[in-house]
């Protein structure tokens, strides 16, 4: 097979201009990863600066709850951050040491992978600009207010649909003039070659991590194991931990919005409304017209709003090895509102979509199987959206009174 | 005759040949027409029809935003591959060309949009998200009707690079003057010179400079250092600010430094 295709997907469509910016990115990469002192200096890292390893959670309430499988979640939302984007940062944060380059630049949709690129540019000393597309600049305020707080430069982005595609659009204009002194941090495994399967690999760390506590914890596989998929990072994370046992079922979860039938959606490997398309460098199934123009997509939760789908997971879904389903924005503040309350844990909307389909499927198990979800991020700092989607009455209050001293 | 010989062929004639650009339907199909006659009438050798899509990574504001409003008003690609159908028939002295990204052709058909590229008497196509990695099929099959896929050298290309490029391409080379995204001037300097004798030594295929140029002197700096000018941006928005009657006193000036 073609280098960086999986399947049919993936590919490297790439203006000319970028050629030689991305050979010299393959060859970074290929050198860190045949050299196992950078995996020992990065899990290092994210031990000493970030929360690994993450815990791997039992949640006797909700599998009590439910009556069947033992439910296990794996939780990202502590790492520092606040959710699995860092991991794929500080690794590529290395790889920019190693590349001797001074500037990163990131597109951010929820703001978590703006955030978390921010973080990593004051920690390593680089100079940080965002793309964000104005509309997400204008669901999540506070994620912007900590990017410039943190010394990152960030730039709303008003074409398009203003939001995560468009971002990576402006993302790649920047990258076009600054590629000598500059890394473009792509945020999830999709993009062209070896941004997907270089991703990858820096999440995987959750999957070695998950596989060996469940072995611990439950003494064998789970059966079944729930992520979110919006580009698809944190599910590739968890689900290469497990890839090589049949036995472990992997489940991708999509974002369903107001319903699939209702086109108000980001499902791209369920529903049947997206199509084989190449964009933003890379060849994956989109949500598109019949012309090849890319359609907007809706969901509840910022970070799963987004055309495509990760060339990796849509081969996985290709051969078999990934079942996709999809959680609707109601069902997800149902999810969320469940686990808050059994567990007091607060999982990102995005997160919560794959403990919709967990919460689905465990009463059908056995007592004796465990499931894993991928708590991919944690909601508790997203307050203002979540706040917002809960259509919370004293929480307006406190806003419009809030406003109305800052009004003076 | 093919693009190559054709383009050899008006060198004969002019020390530069000029290459001009427009999205199709934005403003209108209609102003596209009379941008497209004016051109003609001015003695424009080639002129990239951009069929537009939503995500125009290579392309820098201006251009962006002709792209947005012209599918923001409804143009599809089968309006699209129509007009151009028109054009080739009304103007037989312009060898016209369309510029696209990937994802159109993709969705359309490689095989079914280059047949009917050909048909209509369309002579290259320029795709800049499909570089010679991905476009092996699209180049073959280009190659067999008689399209040229136009190549791009850019200033980060290496020798070996431009090599390996112009062995795939036909027709003439475009030349990205800068780094960058279209739209923004270019220093015409020592450093672009120094390039455009770098890419001349890496190909027999005619040189078409593009990104930035937009003034005379731009065009008179190119002559007898590249082949052919290429006037992107520049033309779309002296039709935003000037209409479309602007362009042909605005070619004319052009060729006069």
């Amino acid at each position: 097979m073609k280098k960086g295709y999986f399947g049919r997907w993936g590919g490297a469509f790439i203006p000319e201009v970028l050629h030689q910016t991305f050979v010299e990115l393959r060859h970074a990469y290929e050198d860190a990863r045949r050299d196992p002192a950078f995996w020992q200096e990065y899990v290092q890292l994210m031990g000493n600066y970030s929360c690994r390893p993450t815990p791997l959670t039992r949640a006797d309430n909700l599998s009590r709850h439910f009556g069947g499988a033992r439910i296990f979640i794996k939780r990202e939302d502590l790492n520092h951050t606040g959710a699995h984007k860092a991991n794929n940062v500080m690794g590529q944060g290395l790889l920019v040491k190693r590349m001797g380059k001074k500037r990163v630049i990131a597109e951010t949709g929820a703001g978590q992978h703006g955030v978390a690129t921010a973080t990593m540019a004051a920690r390593f000393g680089f100079d940080c600009t965002i793309y964000m597309g104005e509309e997400d600049v204008a669901r999540q305020r506070p994620n912007v207010f900590w990017m410039e707080k943190l010394g990152a430069t960030v730039v709303p982005v008003r074409d398009g649909a203003r939001t995560l595609k468009d971002a990576i659009n402006e993302a790649f204009r920047d990258w076009v003039t600054s590629m000598d002194d500059t890394h473009y941090v792509f945020g999830t495994v999709c993009g062209p070659h070896p941004f997907p399967e270089m991703v990858a690999w820096f999440q995987s760390i959750i999957g070695q991590e998950a596989r060996r506590q469940i072995l611990e914890q439950h003494g064998r596989l789970p059966a079944r194991v729930f992520a979110c998929v919006g580009g698809g990072s944190n599910a590739m994370g968890i689900f290469q931990g497990f890839l090589d046992d049949a036995g472990v079922e992997l489940v991708g979860v999509e974002a369903g919005g107001k319903g699939l039938d209702t086109g108000e959606h980001a499902a791209r490997m369920v529903g049947g409304d997206a199509s084989p398309g190449v964009a933003q460098g890379y060849k994956t199934m989109f949500l598109q017209d019949g012309d090849g123009q890319m359609r907007d997509t809706h969901s509840i939760a910022a970070g799963l709003d987004y055309v495509g789908v990760s060339p990796i997971l849509a081969d996985l879904g290709d051969r078999g090895r990934v079942r996709f389903e999809a959680a609707t924005d109601r069902e997800v503040l149902e999810a969320l509102s469940l686990t808050m309350r059994s567990e007091g844990i607060i999982p990102a909307l995005e997160s919560a979509h794959a403990f919709v389909q967990a919460f689905k499927e465990a009463p059908q198990m056995d007592a004796d199987q465990a499931l894993i979800i991928n708590m991919s991020g944690r909601g508790d700092k997203d307050i203002f959206t979540i706040a917002h989607a809960f259509d919370d009455p004293s929480w307006k209050e406190f806003i419009i009174s809030r406003g109305r001293e800052y009004g003076g | 005759m093919n693009l190559q010989s054709e383009l050899a062929r008006r060198l004969n004639e002019k020390p530069i040949l000029l290459m001009t650009h427009l999205v199709l339907g934005y403003p209108s199909f209609a102003v596209n027409r009379e941008v497209i006659r004016q051109m003609a009438d001015n003695g424009v050798d080639c002129i990239e029809l951009q069929i537009p899509f939503s995500e125009p990574m290579a392309d820098g504001p201006v251009i962006l935003k002709a792209n947005q409003d012209a599918l923001a008003r409804g143009v599809r690609v089968r309006d699209c591959l129509e007009f151009a159908a028109e054009m080739v028939a009304a103007h037989p002295g312009v060898n016209f060309l369309f510029m696209t990204y990937y994802n159109i052709v993709f969705r359309h058909g490689e095989q079914a949009f280059l047949e009917h590229a050909a048909d209509i008497g369309i002579r290259g196509t320029i795709i800049p998200d499909l570089p010679p990695e991905e476009g092996a099929d699209f180049h073959h099959r280009s190659h067999q009707m008689g399209l040229a896929p136009i190549m791009f050298f850019t200033p980060t290309s290496t020798d070996a690079r431009m090599r390996e490029v112009a062995g795939r391409g036909q027709g003439f080379i475009y030349v990205v003057a800068r780094r960058g995204v279209t739209g923004a001037p270019t220093e015409m300097d020592a450093g672009l010179a120094a390039y455009l004798e770098r890419c001349r030594r890496a190909t027999h295929l005619p040189l078409a400079v593009g990104f930035g140029i937009s003034r005379p002197e731009d065009v008179a700096m190119l002559t007898g250092r590249a082949d052919m000018a290429v006037i992107g941006t520049a033309t779309i928005r002296l039709v935003d600010e000037q209409g479309a009657a602007a362009v042909g006193p605005f070619i004319a000036g052009l060729l006069a430094a």
